[in-house]
């Protein structure tokens, strides 16, 4: 790979150890991609905070320094961590001092607040979501960033025309410390012209639509890049967001272009850069195996527990969650996860006071599958997430249910489940 | 089937059966295959404590991985990918050497993290040509794969 003499110098120590393992790292990485140069980023979204058993034994050999060499630089040697270089923040992470009564070890919690402490110190924004773009971390189109958590890697590539790979905790740890990463795949623009082209043969209109919309696409094209055309409704953040996080839960998604909507994708044939080729139908069959595949690890139909908001809830999903439950009392537990940013502003205009009268809770930083947390004795969960419908049940091994918001908060409300594909 | 009659072929003449790819993580180590033929989620996809296999719609669903060359035709999944295999590598639960056909940043990370040889972009599919159990040789300063011995058939 081929170094600046600036990035030959960080390599060889002349910013301290920390930058220059760093930099190792990202010549390894870059080379096993087959990467020939790095490109500059000022904008990295990465993980440090969040508390794993592995993190805890390494803080407690030797301190955070320790545990962001190993895991965030890849490096054996425990190396002091400078400020970091480019703008960088924390993305989702475990539950916080005010989850009472979510089933986290109060270890966990303390371990995480002592990492905001050193995190913040040295300059990492604690956004704690996996939605740094709705409070305020919104790079801009052909801006070089270096994300990780799909779901918002997948946003910032197709809806925002940034340009990052699927990085990872330790490309990531690299990047904050050098604002570099590796030239390759999604940062060229000859590898974001669309590869395959899907066609809606119904109306994609609903949140529910476009996230069983988003499942099929993903296990169709896989890592390629899908053009998605058809009976689609204009959609809004809530929407993509949901769409985006089905297709690469299904998939390896990192971009798609959605043709008058998405930046790169003015039309159809700009999306492909020429040729255009056959479409793919989507149609009832497909949604119907679809709808069968997301509901397949769900047997009992008594709920114990309704997760909403994955990736974390935007304010219009929180003020539907509050006017569907506006009045009504939940038998089953319902959590909403969202931005903590966001929660203060749901706070603010009194949508969680009317969740919280319904007995449902928005919960901040984190979610059930980041930290292996779901209310006591859950066996049937239901969730209007495609995301959280894939993972959770290999994570917690719990049955999973699949349906829109509104089927979610009536089997919260009664405590069954009644959803169906009609 | 005709990479299966290659196969047979290449048995019956004692040619070992090679596969060439670019190297990832340099290194050379010898050691059982385990063969997916499904891409691999690390987060929600395995357990590192275990070295084992957690998606539930998975082929592999419950398989240990600990001490085998994984053999799969990629990553796919959350960002999470690369930090579940070094953590398998620092629980010591991790495969010994990582074989794929799709070069993706969560892969090529997930195998610079493992810190076990690895190759990708092979000259043939290496899912369709080896199979769980097989004896395998991977030479990633090389470049090559070597089938050193079948395994047993499953069924």
């Amino acid at each position: 790979m081929i170094l600046t003499d600036d990035e030959r110098g960080m390599r060889d120590g002349a910013e301290g150890p920390a930058v220059a393992a760093a930099m190792d790292l990202l010549v390894r990485y870059g080379e096993a991609l087959g990467a020939e140069h790095l490109c500059e980023v000022r904008n990295v979204a990465g993980t440090t905070t969040q508390p794993s058993p592995a993190k805890a034994r390494l803080v407690a050999e030797g301190g955070w320094e320790r545990a962001f060499s190993v895991i965030n630089l890849d490096s054996d040697e425990t190396l002091d961590v400078p400020p970091m270089r480019v703008p960088t923040c924390q993305l989702q992470q475990g539950f916080g001092a005010d989850a009472h009564g979510v089933p986290y070890p109060a270890e966990f919690v303390d371990l995480q607040s002592d990492a905001e402490a050193f995190y913040g110190r040295r300059g990492v924004n604690i956004l704690a979501t996996c939605t740094p773009y709705q409070v305020g971390n919104l790079p801009v189109r052909g801006e070089h960033v270096a994300w990780m958590e799909s779901s918002a890697v997948v946003y910032a590539n197709s809806v925002l025309g940034a340009r990052t790979n699927c990085e990872g905790t330790a490309s990531t740890g690299a990047a904050s410390l050098t604002g570099r990463i590796p030239c390759w795949g999604n940062h060229h623009v000859t590898n974001r012209l669309g590869t395959h082209l899907v066609r809606a043969d119904l109306p994609v209109r609903s949140f529910r639509d476009w996230g069983l919309f988003g499942y099929f696409v993903g296990d169709l094209v896989q890592e390629a890049r899908p053009v998605l055309v058809g009976e689609l409704a204009r959609p809004d953040l809530t929407d993509l967001k949901h769409l985006g996080a089905a297709a690469a839960s299904s998939g390896g998604i990192e971009l798609f272009h959605l043709p008058g909507v998405t930046p790169e994708a003015p039309t159809v044939e700009a999306a492909f850069g020429g040729r255009v080729p056959e479409a793919v139908g989507y149609g009832p069959a497909e949604r119907r195996t679809v709808y069968d595949r997301l509901n397949d690890q769900g047997d009992r139909e008594e709920v114990d527990f309704v997760l909403l908001g994955c990736p974390h809830a935007s304010l219009d999903q929180i003020r539907e969650a509050a006017r569907l439950l506006e009045g009504r009392h939940v038998e089953a537990e319902l959590w909403i996860m969202a931005p903590r940013a966001l929660k203060a502003v749901a706070d603010r205009s009194g949508y969680t006071a009317v969740i919280e009268a319904a007995g449902g809770r928005i919960l901040a930083d984190s979610c059930p599958a980041m930290s292996r947390a779901a209310p006591e004795g859950t066996r049937v969960f239901a969730t209007d997430s495609a995301k959280q419908a894939h993972y959770l049940p290999a994570i917690l091994g719990i049955e999973a249910w699949f349906g829109t918001t509104a089927e979610c908060v009536d089997a919260a409300v009664t405590g069954r489940w009644r959803g169906e594909l009609r | 089937m005709t990479a299966e009659t290659r196969v047979r072929a290449a048995d019956d003449t004692e040619a070992p059966l090679v596969l060439r790819g670019r190297t990832v993580v340099p290194g050379v180590v010898e050691g059982e295959a385990l063969v997916s033929h499904e891409t691999i989620s690390g987060w929600g996809g395995i357990d590192p404590a275990t070295g084992t296999i957690i998606e539930r719609r998975h082929e592999l669903c419950g398989v240990c991985f600990t001490g085998k060359i994984l053999v799969f035709p990629g990553a796919k999944g959350s960002s999470g990918w690369s930090g579940f295999f070094q953590t398998t590598r620092l629980l010591g639960t991790a495969p010994i050497g990582m074989v794929f056909t799709v070069t993706t940043t969560k892969a090529a990370l997930g195998a610079v993290v493992t810190r076990v040889p690895a190759l990708s972009d092979l000259d043939r599919d290496p899912t369709e040509l080896l199979r769980t159990g097989d004896r395998i040789r991977l030479d990633a300063d090389a470049g090559l794969v070597t089938l050193l011995r079948r395994g047993p058939v499953a069924e």
